[in-house]
């Protein structure tokens, strides 16, 4: 493996590895380490760096609903002209144009249900090639970016063996 | 304490010093354990749901002798990216684990009075298995200097020219040593002269991070005087499922199934379905646990270099044996644990050979090896 595609994976799987952690970790040294990254950066491809959050852990949690969304174009609005203008809005955390029965996939999180559904009719739903709307509330979420939110206490095998 | 009603054969063998170190471990709360001699990962999911299938077409009867026809011929196919050529009928037989090979070499080769060298520091099964079977152990100790690889001096200097049998590891547990063509090559040399045959565990064949793994049995010569073992323990972490191969010459291997079919019978059926999907179907799942412990080594020996731990470069299975600290493995390994709760294993257990170095296994998450390297660090400074 090329030391991008390793770095994409170690930093993907835990994005606060530390420069010594990544040198260590890959047997590369920490200039090369820095300097990949920076190229990864100023290319797009790193686009930043986050936290995952098992929501049902915490004492408040913002409600979030994926949305289909199926639009008409015209030759003066494609795909992209779309995406654009939904990008904008804070409350979609996700957007994905998609193969199947609709064409984009949003993520959408707001504070209450009453908030995301307000924003779905009031901001998503009126954009002139939005045709029609579907929206999942989530109810529980077991695995995020990779994450599996169990206790991660599940390994039984004997102390020390031979 | 020795007792009439015992056999002699066994009471001649002291329990392994393993099993002391593990009761130590138990008794403390909060250990990182770096003491585990098996993958931290489950087997590939095709794997399991092979054998899940297989339950539920009810698949529960006994398999032939020498095991189900189709997994000993995806093994022999298998085995060729080694230079190892077997005929699935009569040249490989499936074992109830490798350590069922091993009982059963021990017993189809050695006679009582013949002597066996074993290659330490060593898995803590094969010297019992010799006494078991009625030989005479001599220890061929491998030296830090050689990164603990086999060498005709080391070889010559034991008295292994009157060696019947040579019992040999790599990639080697405790050390994670593994030897190079070369490297090899030249102890094939002093076999032959000698004589001897050879008894080769290849478990950790898939675990090599430095080159492709090299097996004696892909010499001149080698294969009509060598048994391999291997089995799905290591490189598929299907420890439990029980499930290991022997090859060898027709004779040798006919002799083992001999005892294999009056002691056992056949290897579990459960895992020989799990087995035929993991050897076809499982390469992925294979890359992506060799790539994890890749890493690890790479993190625990940058580590261990940076505290200033003595540890050479090795390069297979899933362990580490730095030297240790002081002299005294065991009390450096115990005061350790005492202390900081990081469990590594004393060398000793592993044979003279091993003493004054631990036995560190990196089958454990980064998150936990790294607060043991802290507390490493923390306890030598
Ligand atoms: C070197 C070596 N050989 C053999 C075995 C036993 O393997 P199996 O699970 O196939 O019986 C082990 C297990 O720890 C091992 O480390």
């Amino acid at each position: 493996m090329d030391a991008r595609t390793e770095l994409l994976g170690l930093l993907r799987e835990n994005a606060r590895y530390t420069i010594s952690d990544l040198a260590r970790l890959t047997d590369l040294p920490e200039a090369t380490i820095e300097a990949t990254i920076a190229d990864l950066e100023d290319e797009g491809v790193l686009r930043g760096y986050q936290a995952v959050v098992d929501w049902g852990q915490y004492d408040s949690e913002p409600v979030r609903a994926n949305v289909e969304l199926n639009v008409t174009l015209d030759h003066e609005t494609g795909y992209d002209d779309i995406a654009t203008r939904l990008a904008k809005f804070d409350e979609i955390r996700a957007l994905r144009l998609v193969s199947g029965d609709y064409d984009f996939e949003l993520e959408v999180e707001a504070d209450s249900m009453s908030a995301v559904s307000r924003f779905i009719s009031e901001q998503v739903a009126p954009v002139p090639e939005v045709t029609q709307t579907v929206t999942h509330y989530v109810m529980e979420s077991y695995k995020e970016n990779g994450v599996v939110f169990d206790d991660g206490h599940d390994d039984d095998r004997l102390s020390v063996t031979p | 304490m020795t007792s009439d009603r015992l056999a002699n054969r066994v009471q001649g063998v002291p329990p392994s010093g393993i099993r002391r170190f593990f009761e130590l471990a138990e008794e403390m709360d909060d250990v990182i354990s770096l003491g585990v001699g098996e993958p931290d990962f489950t087997a590939p999911s095709r794997a399991r749901a092979a054998a899940i299938e297989s339950l539920e077409l009810g698949r529960t009867s006994y398999t032939a002798n020498r095991g189900m026809r189709r997994l000993r011929a995806e093994i022999a196919d298998y085995v060729q990216k080694w230079e190892l050529s077997y005929d699935p009928d009569d040249e490989l037989l499936i074992t109830t684990g490798a350590s069922e090979g091993l009982d059963l070499a021990f017993r189809a080769l050695v006679d009582p009075g013949d002597v066996v060298a074993v290659v330490q520091p060593s898995y803590v099964s094969y010297a019992p298995g010799v006494q078991f079977a009625g030989g005479e152990v001599l220890e061929v100790q491998t030296r830090p200097e050689d990164d603990f690889a086999l060498t005709p001096a080391v070889l010559a200097a034991s008295g292994a020219d009157r060696a019947d049998l040579l019992v040999c590891c790599y990639p080697n547990n405790p050390t994670g040593a593994t030897m190079t063509a070369t490297e090899i090559e030249a102890v094939v040399e002093f076999i032959k002269e000698h004589d001897i045959f050879v008894l080769s565990d290849e478990i950790y064949a898939e675990l090599t991070y430095d080159g492709s793994h090299t097996s004696f049995a892909s010499f001149d010569g080698m294969a009509d005087r060598t048994v391999v073992l291997n089995g799905f323990s290591k490189a598929y972490a299907m420890t439990g499922l029980r499930l290991g191969y022997a090859m060898g010459p027709a004779d040798v291997i006919g002799a083992m199934n001999r005892i294999h079919q009056y002691t056992m019978l056949s290897a579990p059926t459960t895992p020989q379905y799990a087995a035929i999907e993991a050897i076809t179907e499982c390469d992925d799942a294979v890359e992506r646990m060799r790539t994890q412990y890749n890493r690890r080594r790479n993190f625990v020996l940058s580590r261990f270099e940076e505290m200033g731990m003595d540890c050479f470069e090795a390069t297979g299975a899933f362990y580490a044996f730095p030297k240790a600290p002081i002299e005294d493995d065991t009390a450096f390994a115990e005061n350790l644990l005492e202390a900081e709760r990081v469990a590594m294993v004393p060398g000793s257990v592993f044979g003279e050979g091993g003493a004054g170095h631990l036995r560190v296994s990196y089958a454990t998450g980064l998150d936990d090896l790294r607060v043991a390297m802290d507390r490493l660090e923390s306890y030598l400074s």
